[in-house]
């Protein structure tokens, strides 16, 4: 009975670092549906900044590294958006060639400039220990999580920022007729999407490996959140996360981690069969 | 117009870019050069994942095959002639080391090949070696029930790591344990063997759990172990996901001495990617150890930080690969040919003081026999021996002389 009981926090646990890893998403798949199959890489370097920040930060690198990977991958993202992706907006299928492409290059950098052993990032002291089942660096993640939303939140509905990006997303032709700088709101929006993977990454050094092939363990996890929750909608996002974690838990509890991923895209896809939008769609005016 | 030049050049872009990806990985994988040696010397394969989820095990074998080849160069090289190794990247995906077997065999007509990690690129590979009669050393400790004519083992199989392991455990009064491993063939073996030992010596196993390769979320395994309260862990997790297990295990407050868990597939190398913190005081079962004090290791542990870094360290399966090329080299040397039938037959009963201590080829089922060591990881990241054999184990495959083992093969 208490292994079940415990499952909820580690259910809800699960569902932060879901929400974590998928919140960039929202922006740049769900907002500008570009499908970025670099984000785990971004995710990589957010951790990798981490690790280097040690130096000079030491045990508390974690915490400092926070602002810097959200520059660092951000500023990756620009790159890659400048260089490449805008160059393809509409055409889906080749953005996910391509940016699987970019993925399998910053993999190998990653492995040339760090080698491909994992290497370490060494939790701040003060997160060793725990209450119950939870230990401090799972709470922790979960606080980022809740941070990093509201941020999110707030940004979209309260900046004049934010209402630009919304009507982009909502109508491109409409929003560039109004005036609206449409190449500036995209810079911006994936700058934002790929910096939220770059602090997802520095969480992750917490929990998980630090290595090349990092990003690789996360990105599905990250499309499913997504998916599911409805392009493009913030609260779509959260509440799938947390599902998906919750039903992670519970369904690995009773049965193993290998059936456990089984039963979670089975039930996505029947989920899907009877909301092909997702959990949340977003209903406008526009005739697209 | 403006439209199609950008298409035009975002196509080049997208070529480009695949075409780096490409070149990134060739170069890579032909780091070796196959150039250097021209005709006079003798080629041999190398075959590890230098990418994917194994790079992180397989690249520091292949760093230790390097030096060994370089060194038996330095000493004039086998038979009169250099050694030129042909590198390939098995990238962590079965098929792609059967077809890189395939074609270093046929291509490029190496003598031998040294190569693979995981359990499931031996079976890839397996067939191919055995069709094409080609020789594959393969340097990892792994499951045993297995003695292919044109494979030899030079890690341990499961009576020289994992019996002792269980040894080791029954010796300190762990009665009651849970079996952790990622889910392919080795870990599942591996766990009948344990589970059939288990049953024949009163020890009890509490719970069985799997995870995928590269599986990073283990909250929820955690829980389930600490329900169970065993004495001790039986680990066969592999690559990435033992650093996520660890850290879990030891932020939900789990320590080694309340439940150590013994591990086999974790050495030096990994212990600095997992952080030492995280892993200190748990046990792991190998043959061979940085800290092994014999000549022949001081020798091999300067050489390597020679060439590539004082940082880096050595262990078991890189020290089995490192043999493998000199063993290789003996069986050559006293067959005088590097013909592949006359090597197999040369090869049985050749005995090498090795940094592991003694090692000598079986001639019968091609493993070797081996000393199994248990240490215990210190603070420093490094491995200390408590516990070892006293002599060198003669390998046992297929467990036919222990009577618990009956009904495995």
């Amino acid at each position: 009975m208490e292994a079940i009981v415990n499952q909820l926090p580690i259910g809800l646990s699960i569902g932060a670092v879901l929400l974590l890893i998928a919140l960039g998403l929202t922006f740049t798949f769900g907002q500008m549906g570009v499908i970025n199959m670099a984000h785990g890489e971004f995710i990589m370097a957010g951790a990798y900044t981490a690790y280097l920040l040690q130096d000079w930060a030491g045990r508390q690198a974690v915490i400092v590294a926070l602002p810097v990977a959200f520059g660092v991958a951000g500023l990756m993202g620009l790159v890659l958006e400048r260089a490449a992706i805008r160059h393809f907006y509409g055409r889906p299928l080749d953005t996910l060639l391509l940016t699987w492409g970019v993925s399998l290059v910053l993999q190998q950098a990653a492995r040339d400039l760090f080698g491909a052993p994992n290497v370490q990032v060494q939790a701040p002291s003060w997160l060793q220990g725990g209450i119950g089942i939870l230990p401090y660096n799972r709470l922790f993640i979960m606080a980022l999580a809740i941070g990093s939303v509201v941020a999110v939140w707030a940004y979209m509905s309260r900046t004049s920022q934010g209402r630009r990006m919304r009507a982009v997303m909502q109508n491109r032709q409409l929003a560039a007729v109004m005036g609206i700088n449409t190449g500036r709101v995209d810079q911006r929006t994936f700058f934002i999407g790929s910096g939220l993977a770059g602090i997802a990454g520095v969480a992750l050094t917490l929990i998980g490996p630090v290595g090349p092939a990092l990003g690789t363990y996360y990105i599905v996890d990250a499309f499913l959140v997504v998916v599911a929750g409805g392009l493009g909608q913030l609260r779509g996002a959260v509440i799938a996360a947390v599902a998906l974690g919750l039903l992670n838990s519970y369904a690995e509890f009773w049965t193993n981690a290998s059936l456990a991923k089984v039963i979670v895209f089975v039930a996505i896809i029947a989920f899907l069969q009877v909301r092909p939008q997702g959990l949340f769609v977003l209903r406008s005016r526009a005739l697209t | 117009m403006r439209n199609s030049a950008w298409r035009i050049g975002a196509a080049v872009a997208l070529l480009a870019t695949g075409l780096a990806a490409c070149g990134g990985q060739s170069s890579t994988s032909s780091s070796g050069g196959t150039a250097a040696g021209g005709d006079s010397g003798i080629k041999v394969g190398i075959l590890h994942s230098l990418s994917g989820t194994m790079a992180i095990s397989e690249v520091t074998v292949r760093d230790a095959e390097l030096l060994a080849i370089e060194e038996i160069n330095a000493a004039g090289g086998v038979l009169g002639k250099k050694l030129v190794p042909v590198v390939e990247d098995g990238a962590s995906d079965w098929p792609t080391f059967a077809e890189k077997a395939t074609k270093l065999i046929a291509q490029d007509k190496v003598a031998t090949v040294f190569g693979g990690w995981t359990s499931a690129s031996r079976k890839a590979m397996l067939p191919v070696f055995e069709k094409r009669k080609a020789l594959l050393w393969y340097p990892v400790q792994y499951e045993g029930l297995e003695s292919s004519p044109y494979i030899f083992y030079t890690g341990a199989t499961t009576n020289q790591q994992i019996v002792p392991g269980l040894d080791y455990l029954k010796e300190k009064g762990k009665k009651k344990i849970f079996l952790v491993g990622s889910d392919y063939v080795f870990p599942r073996t591996a766990n009948k063997i344990i589970k059939a030992y288990a049953a024949a010596n009163g020890m009890q196993v509490l719970g069985e759990e799997y995870t995928p390769l590269g599986h990073t979320e283990y909250s929820t395994l955690v829980n389930k172990v600490v329900q169970a309260k065993p004495d001790a862990v039986f680990n066969t997790l592999n690559g990435d996901s033992n650093v996520a297990f660890f850290k879990q295990l030891k932020s939900a407050g789990v320590t080694a001495e309340a439940m150590p868990v013994m591990s086999v597939s974790v050495a030096e190398e990994e212990v600095k990617g997992i952080g030492v913190d995280n892993i200190a005081g748990h046990l792991v079962a190998w043959n061979y150890y940085q800290t092994t004090e014999n000549p022949a290791n001081t020798k091999f542990v300067e050489a390597f930080k020679a060439k590539y870094g004082a940082d880096r360290v050595t262990s078991d399966p890189m020290e089995a690969g490192y043999n493998a090329v000199y063993l290789w080299a003996e069986a050559a040397k006293k067959a005088g040919s590097t013909d592949v039938e006359a090597v197999k037959k040369a090869a049985g009963g050749i005995s090498l003081d090795r940094p592991e201590g003694k090692v000598t080829i079986d001639g019968e089922n091609q493993h070797m026999y081996k000393t199994a060591r248990i240490g215990v990881i210190e603070p420093d990241g490094q491995i200390k021996e408590v516990w070892n054999s006293g002599s060198p184990i003669k390998p046992d495959p297929y467990l036919k002389t222990y009577p618990w083992a009956g009904g495995l093969a």
